[in-house]
């Protein structure tokens, strides 16, 4: 993006504050690791101001500096954290001289508008770094679990070779772990066929239901509707209980009197009782869609002959796709994330993933729980990386800009 | 397009069945206990008679399930490892199947009846004894200088070992500890317990370390506090220390005074199907011979319930080190022992349960 605003340098009163500010900051965390906060802040900010000054009355050359300023700082991280520091030191030494010129020659105002007043400017830098601070709190704890997955002990522990970058201190036993033990194999794969079995019936029934509530002639569809969304709103633990009782009973039904199988009529009904838990998103998702549909194209099909039947896969189905999906994939979600109600209806033979990490946690303790989470989180990005470019791929065919 | 995909998932779900073969529900407590008993018990039992088992590891809230099974006419278990305890409460309720021992167990290889073999074990009617286990305590070797912990009081000594220690979230084994240390003599813990004043009293005693103590629930807790540094010292059962120590290096040091001895065992639940309740006793009956019982000690270090078993323990199944000195019941580990009352507790639990919570909230 082109330069807004003319930049100038800017006086040494506004910057020395601000790159010491900086520096503060950083030392707190040095420093609260090392024993005292407080003399973290002093010796940072101190630090930092003096290289501030160095490179602007000194040195005068920026290349220059940003060389010093990531070898200085690599070499103080190793002081303090061995190998880890020196990467961590390099990072932000680079991040103190980008920082120092960015004040210094007033290139924060480029970008922005030129009538914004200084408390303006202030204030989208405070938000774009409150924004960047609330990131940093959501990804940190998943990030902390990726290389604690592996761990070479059997312990939630990053033990000195590991903080050594040792290769040692690593292994992938972890991973072997979860591909050769026949439990975590038996709840992996009972999570992939109860999680897509559950999504299809409550995105089939969700979006009949959010079809029919939409139409004004529905008599009670407010009330119907809060029943239907109830299993969102009421409390999972409640909900499980209920569902213990009542699926105990259907379960004796139909294996006693019908003759099935006791494991199919397990997962019978754990398959339910996550579809149940799933409609709720799919009507929600749709019937959003829905506001956005314009009526009079099923009356234009109706009147070209078509049947409602062919009027809603051809005409109405479409154009609420993104909706139908979306809801899916909420429903898709909840089956395979959801502990508590298929602890209260499964039996061990559906342990489904989500029941094994949290036996898992509770009883062993076991980094295995850690090499799952990655790989699920892997498959998540993946699997949300794909609908999201297939729906884009969508649009483009249907015309519209990709929003 | 969903037509087909709803057909798909029918057809894929009526088929899904047929390819499961015969299985049964073994309840236990997950960890390395389960995996000693999955290698001791359900691998070789699969072997010969090519039932499959389905491990689900919640023994901690065997109770409640079990009531909640039977409530609802639904019980999905096969066999349940428990604690002495737990299979007193279940056997009164009605919950557990009563077992003839002789009838049902395998005897001795000389021939000696199931009973006299289990001996004392055998609790309740119920309850087939496994392993005999204790919890007590381990150390942090590097965090404890020259002197390492020699008594249970030291537990109480924060001058001596400053830093966090780990207690297990309930008054059984604490407060009889809580009054050892306050100078209860052993055989009086009982008597004073069961006094308004002595709960009191042991109560007062666990607040001179209230402050430094992190609760655990669950076995697997103290040794990750541990592996971690968190904690300086903490309680859990001896077989989770021996896994920490001996199959992961951890540097964790035994700490076996007023270790506090308690029994495991199984029971089958009340109500199964006939046909279900033949297979579990078939089971009972392979897993508890002497044999067997010998065998699980080569994966941990937990006691084996008969004394036809004793002279069978041989060596550590992977490192090939001697079993016997890491048992609870080892003479030298033995020296001063806390025998944990069951009935005592088995009458005052939920009394002091709730004394405890309360204690614990303040």
């Amino acid at each position: 993006m082109a330069a807004l605003t003319p930049i100038s340098r800017k006086p040494l009163s506004l910057v020395i504050p601000c790159i010491a500010g900086a520096g503060g900051l950083l030392g707190l965390f040095v420093g609260t690791a090392n024993g005292s906060g407080l003399l973290g802040i002093v010796i940072g900010a101190a630090l930092v101001s003096l290289m501030g000054l160095f490179f602007i009355f000194v040195l005068k050359n920026e290349t220059t500096a940003k060389w010093i300023s990531i070898l200085f700082v690599a070499g103080l991280g190793f002081l303090f954290g061995g190998v880890p520091g020196v990467i961590l030191g390099a990072i932000f030494g680079w991040l103190f001289h980008w920082f120092i010129y960015w004040t210094y020659e007033g290139r924060y105002r480029a970008r922005l508008l030129p009538y914004l007043t200084p408390g303006q400017v202030l204030w989208h830098y405070t938000f774009l770094f409150i924004c960047g601070a609330i990131f940093v709190f959501l990804i940190t704890p998943i990030l902390v679990v990726m290389p604690l997955s592996f761990n070479a002990q059997d312990f939630f522990t990053f033990t000195p070779e590991m903080l050594r970058l040792d290769p040692e201190g690593y292994s992938l036993k972890h991973y072997r772990d979860f591909f050769t033990n026949n439990e975590w194999q038996r709840s992996f794969k009972n999570s992939l066929i109860i999680a897509p079995i559950a999504t299809i019936i409550s995105v089939s029934l969700g979006t009949l239901a959010a079809i029919g509530l939409s139409q004004s002639h529905v008599p009670g569809r407010r009330a119907i509707m809060a029943i239907l969304i109830s299993p969102m709103i009421v409390p999972l633990i409640i909900s499980a209980t209920g569902m213990f009782f009542f699926y105990s009973q259907i379960g004796n039904w139909l294996e006693g009197t019908l003759g099935f199988n006791k494991t199919f009529v397990g997962y019978v009904k754990v398959v339910l009782a996550h579809a149940v838990l799933g409609i709720p998103f799919v009507i929600i998702t749709v019937t959003a869609t829905l506001v956005g549909f314009d009526r009079s194209l099923t009356r234009a099909a109706a009147n070209m002959g078509a049947n409602p039947v062919t009027t809603f896969f051809r005409v109405q189905m479409p154009l609420i796709l993104p909706g139908v999906i979306s809801g899916g994939l909420f429903a898709f979600i909840t089956s395979f994330d959801e502990v508590v109600v298929v602890l209260f209806v499964g039996s061990a033979s559906q342990k489904t993933l989500p029941w094994q990490m949290f036996t898992g946690l509770r009883e062993q303790i076991s980094p295995t729980i850690l090499a799952v989470a990655t790989i699920l989180v892997v498959i998540s990005i993946g699997l949300l990386t794909v609908v999201e470019m297939l729906r884009r791929r969508s649009e483009r065919l249907r015309g519209m800009s990709p929003s | 397009m969903k037509a087909k995909l709803t057909a798909f998932a029918v057809t894929t779900a009526l088929v899904a069945p047929a390819a499961i073969a015969e299985e049964m529900t073994i309840v236990s407590w997950g960890g390395a206990y389960s995996k000693s008993q999955q290698l001791a018990y359900h691998e070789p039992y699969t072997a010969k008679t090519g039932i499959t088992i389905i491990n689900d590891d919640s023994s901690a809230e065997a109770v409640a399930k079990i009531r909640a099974m039977n409530e609802a006419g639904n019980v999905t278990w096969d066999v349940v490892d428990v604690v002495a305890s737990d299979a007193m409460r279940l056997c009164d309720e009605g919950l557990a199947e009563e077992l003839d021992h002789d009838a049902v167990l395998a005897a001795a290889p000389d021939g000696t009846p199931a009973s006299e073999d289990f001996g004392d074990l055998i609790v309740s009617d119920c309850f087939v004894p496994q392993i005999v286990y204790s919890t007590t305590f381990g150390y942090r070797t590097d965090m404890v200088g020259d002197t390492p912990p020699t008594s249970v009081c030291d537990i109480f000594d924060l001058e001596k070992y400053p830093g966090k220690r780990s207690l297990q979230k309930r008054p059984i084994d604490n407060m009889e500890w809580a009054l050892y240390c306050d100078g209860v003599a052993k055989e009086d813990i009982y008597d004073v317990l069961g006094t308004p004043e002595g709960v009191e009293r042991g109560l007062a005693k666990l607040d001179t370390i209230k402050d430094s103590v992190v609760w655990w629930t669950a076995g697997a807790e103290t040794p990750q506090l541990l592996a971690d540094g968190e904690v300086v010292m903490g309680s859990t059962f001896n077989g989770r220390l021996f896994s920490a120590i001996a199959e992961q290096n951890q540097p964790i040091g035994m700490l076996w005074d007023m270790q506090s001895f308690d029994l495991d065992g199984w029971i089958i639940p009340a109500g199964l199907s006939e046909e279900r309740k033949q297979r579990a006793l078939d089971y009972l009956y392979f897993a508890t011979d002497t044999q067997r019982l010998a065998d699980q000690a080569k994966y941990i270090s937990y006691g084996p319930a008969r004394k036809s078993s004793a002279p069978l323990v041989g060596k550590h199944a992977s490192l090939g080190i001697d079993m016997a000195p890491h048992m609870p019941t080892d003479p030298a580990n033995a020296g001063n022992v806390h025998i944990y009352d069951y009935e005592w507790w088995a009458d005052n639990r939920d009394d002091l349960d709730a004394k405890f919570q309360a204690w614990l909230a303040k």
